[in-house]
């Protein structure tokens, strides 16, 4: 009986042990799912890790979701793509400062089918315009993410209220990408996607590009250090060592030798 | 009526008992004195009060009104800790038949040595001395009981009350439960059990407690009270009659 | 393109080789649940004992409720651990978000109602079943506790084996406090709703084979043990 409440014990202790050793520099960047499930991370932070020792944890969740992370100081950078609530974060005094860093662009994806007749095209309002008409199914976001604020500014520049066909041929997720695209997948729906996540997807079924080139799909990635004036907590000395990696050439190299089936997926801008 | 009074050894008094549910009297005790050197039985048909009563003694159930006293003091935990008893159906704990008999001697404060051999001693006493290691819940009904009843004895109490402890036992096992009783009787334990068989009761009782309807309305040496009862009611039921 | 069996297969392959990454996500999500499961029982059963055996006023409706906590919904109870742990939150100082412990804390939260409310049912009907010969060998109510937890032990396994369960197989509350960080706090359903959201759903599936399998094995070891204990108690005899 003592014996096995000891080596009970001795379990116990080694269990915790590991979640203890947790220690070592590092700090937690709050970014996208399309950085995330593109690969992009993976291939770019190994090499920041190696030459500083900071560990970068990321968190990848909406847009709108990492947003609201950063401003409750649960993240020391921020790394989105919704420029507009970006400058706004750093307005309210959230962020420090933004800064860009990359770009790719979105695309229409859309069963090969192509009920609404648009595929081929590089006119992405005129394209939304027509999926309208015909009242083909269209898979959103719907959470508030760059994504989604990029298409409903999209469907407003085509006078379209979507919120009326809620439910009915325009139909809101509320979920990532991935879910998002199969979605999709799954009902034959147009979707409007970054070019990452859609290209290192798996499961696109009989989904295809539709429309893409239109300079309104531009799609820019910005970086912040979230404010230490207002979260204490937030290690501002590393989370500006990364900024400054990210935005500096070896980050933009890196950035720019991530390919995926032989395709460059983000564009590196920084100024 | 006779009194059961013994001027030495452990006596038990009850006093103005009583218990009503619903309108109805389950218990109507108005006084009574146990403490005879040898077994009393409480006799009584189906839904006399006997095991209500039995449970008043044991201090499980207050009653509405009255008092039970033992050796002249109340029924708090140390008068208590003399008391035993065995139930109709006995509860065994989910250990060994010896652990069960640990679990009491330990909490009676016996090193491990001492409770080996009270064990060893119970075990032969109630002829289980080869079950020591057997789960106690696999024992038949008539073995577990025989647990209960050397279980209630390793407390050492100076009162056993039994309730039924046979009802639903076979013959044999009935003979060896009573052998049981009346061993324990011998080395001084007093016994009080309810039975609702008259046989049991002449095999057995010293002195005889008839029950009805929640009250005493007999009492005194066994003889004298199962051969020829004052009360016209318990005529009637050791005759065999059902008595409402 | 492949079809989805070669998928699976191939994802099967990649699993059987021993992928590292995969064994420390699976060794993650064991530490997590097991430790959350170790300690709502610490606390589960204290709390589903004494509801049983005591008796205080508001008893029932604190019965009422811990039942209907049992189906506190995981994402929920993410959130609510998030808000407190979060830096803008009363906890932030200690800084336990994205970490394994705030995993472990919220599963702890999901399980403890579990492993209490099925403890009170299983002593309860014990209590009824003991009560009158515990009092009659001297035990007080709070003596009777440890005996009742000792002797439903069979089913009080159950209950935890139900909370661990639970445990394993939730993913709301884990991917909000944890992050699902990469090597920090993937666990195994984080995990496969990673995957699924890259769309690569044979690989989602095999893992959540794996998920299933593991599940099993505890389940199977836990019924080895109980058998074992029990062959050593009649072989005494």
């Amino acid at each position: 009986m003592i014996g096995s409440v000891f080596r009970m014990g001795a379990l116990v202790l080694g269990l915790m042990a590991g979640s203890l050793a947790q220690a070592g520099d590092f700090i937690v960047v709050q970014s996208t799912t399309s950085t995330q499930n593109s690969g992009l991370l993976d291939h770019i932070l190994p090499a920041f890790e190696a030459e500083t020792g900071i560990e970068v944890r990321v968190v990848a969740v909406g847009t709108g979701q990492a947003i609201r992370n950063a401003a409750n100081g649960d993240g020391d950078v921020l790394l989105v793509h919704a420029k507009a609530a970006e400058e706004k974060f750093v307005a309210e005094g959230w962020g420090v400062e933004r800064f860009d860093v990359m770009y790719n662009d979105f695309v229409l994806v859309g069963p090969a089918s192509d009920p609404a007749g648009v595929r081929g095209g590089s006119d992405i309002v005129a394209a939304l315009s027509a999926i309208a008409g015909a009242e083909a199914p269209f898979a959103s976001r719907g959470d508030d993410s760059g994504t989604h604020k990029a298409e409903l500014r999209h469907w407003a520049s085509a006078g379209i209220d979507v919120s009326a066909a809620s439910g009915g041929w325009y139909r809101e997720t509320g979920s990532g990408m991935g879910a998002t695209l199969n979605l999709a997948a799954g009902m034959g729906a147009y979707a409007l996607s970054d070019r990452a996540t859609w290209i290192a997807f798996g499961n696109k079924g009989d989904l295809v590009v539709a429309v893409e080139g239109d300079a309104r799909l531009f799609n820019q990635y910005g970086v912040i250090l979230v404010n230490p004036a207002k979260h204490p907590g937030v290690k501002a000395e590393a989370g500006q060592r990364f900024i400054d990696w990210l935005t500096g050439d070896e980050g933009q190299a890196a950035i720019a030798g991530y390919t995926l089936d032989g395709q460059q997926l983000f564009f590196p801008n920084a100024k | 009526m006779r009194d059961l009074v013994e001027e030495s050894g452990l006596m038990i008094e009850a006093q103005g008992l009583r218990i009503a549910r619903g309108g109805q009297r389950l218990l109507d005790v108005a006084h009574l004195r146990l403490g005879g050197p040898g077994p009393t039985v409480i006799l009584g048909p189906n839904g006399a009060g006997k095991s209500l009563l039995l449970r008043c003694l044991h201090g499980l159930i207050g009653a509405d009104v009255g008092a039970v006293r033992q050796n002249g003091r109340p029924l708090d935990g140390d008068e208590r800790a003399r008391q035993a008893m065995v139930f109709q159906r006995p509860v065994m704990l989910r250990r060994s038949v010896a652990g069960n008999l640990d679990f009491v001697l330990r909490r009676r404060g016996l090193a491990r040595r001492q409770r080996q051999d009270r064990i060893a001693d119970l075990l032969a006493e109630g002829g289980l001395q080869s079950r020591g290691g057997q789960s106690a819940r696999s024992l038949s009904v008539g073995e577990a009981q025989r647990l209960a009843i050397l279980r209630a004895l390793a407390t050492e109490p100076e009162v056993l009350f039994l309730d039924e402890p046979t009802s639903a036992l076979d013959p044999g096992a009935t003979q060896a439960i009573e052998a049981l009783v009346l061993r324990a009787s011998t080395r001084g334990v007093r016994i009080v059990m309810v039975t609702h068989d008259i046989g049991q009761a002449r095999r057995l009782a010293a002195d005889v407690v008839v029950m009805m309807g929640g009250q005493v309305v007999e009492q005194g040496p066994a003889a004298q009270v199962l051969d020829d009862p004052a009360n016209g009611a318990v005529r009637r039921f050791l005759a065999g009659e059902l008595i409402f | 393109m492949q079809s989805f069996a070669q998928e699976m297969q191939a994802a099967f392959t990649l699993i059987l080789a021993g992928d590292s990454e995969l064994l420390g996500i699976v060794a993650l999500s064991l530490r997590v649940s097991l430790l959350a499961v170790l300690f709502a029982a610490l606390i589960g059963m204290p709390l589903g004992a004494a509801l049983a055996v005591g008796r205080f006023p508001g008893r029932r409706a604190l019965v009422v409720l811990v039942n209907a906590l049992m189906g506190l919904p995981p994402v929920v109870v993410g959130l609510l651990v998030y808000l407190m742990l979060s830096r803008s939150g009363p906890l932030g100082v200690l800084q336990l978000l994205y970490t394994p412990t705030a995993m472990i804390i919220a599963q702890v939260v999901l399980v403890t109602p579990i492993i209490a409310a099925l403890t009170r049912q299983v002593v309860e009907m014990l209590d009824a079943e003991y009560a009158e010969q515990m009092r009659s060998l001297g035990l007080s109510r709070l003596a009777t506790v440890p005996v009742l937890l000792w002797d439903g032990r069979v089913a009080l396994l159950t209950a935890v084996l139900a909370g661990f369960g639970r445990a394993i197989a939730e993913v709301g509350a884990v991917i909000i406090v944890g992050g699902n960080i990469n090597h920090v706090t993937r666990v195994m359903t984080t995990a496969i709703a990673l995957e699924t959201s890259k769309g690569n759903l044979a690989l989602a599936l095999a893992l959540g084979a794996v998920l299933i399998g593991i599940a099993i094995a505890v389940n199977a070891l836990v019924s080895l043990l109980g058998a074992r204990s029990r062959a050593e108690v009649m072989a005494h005899a």
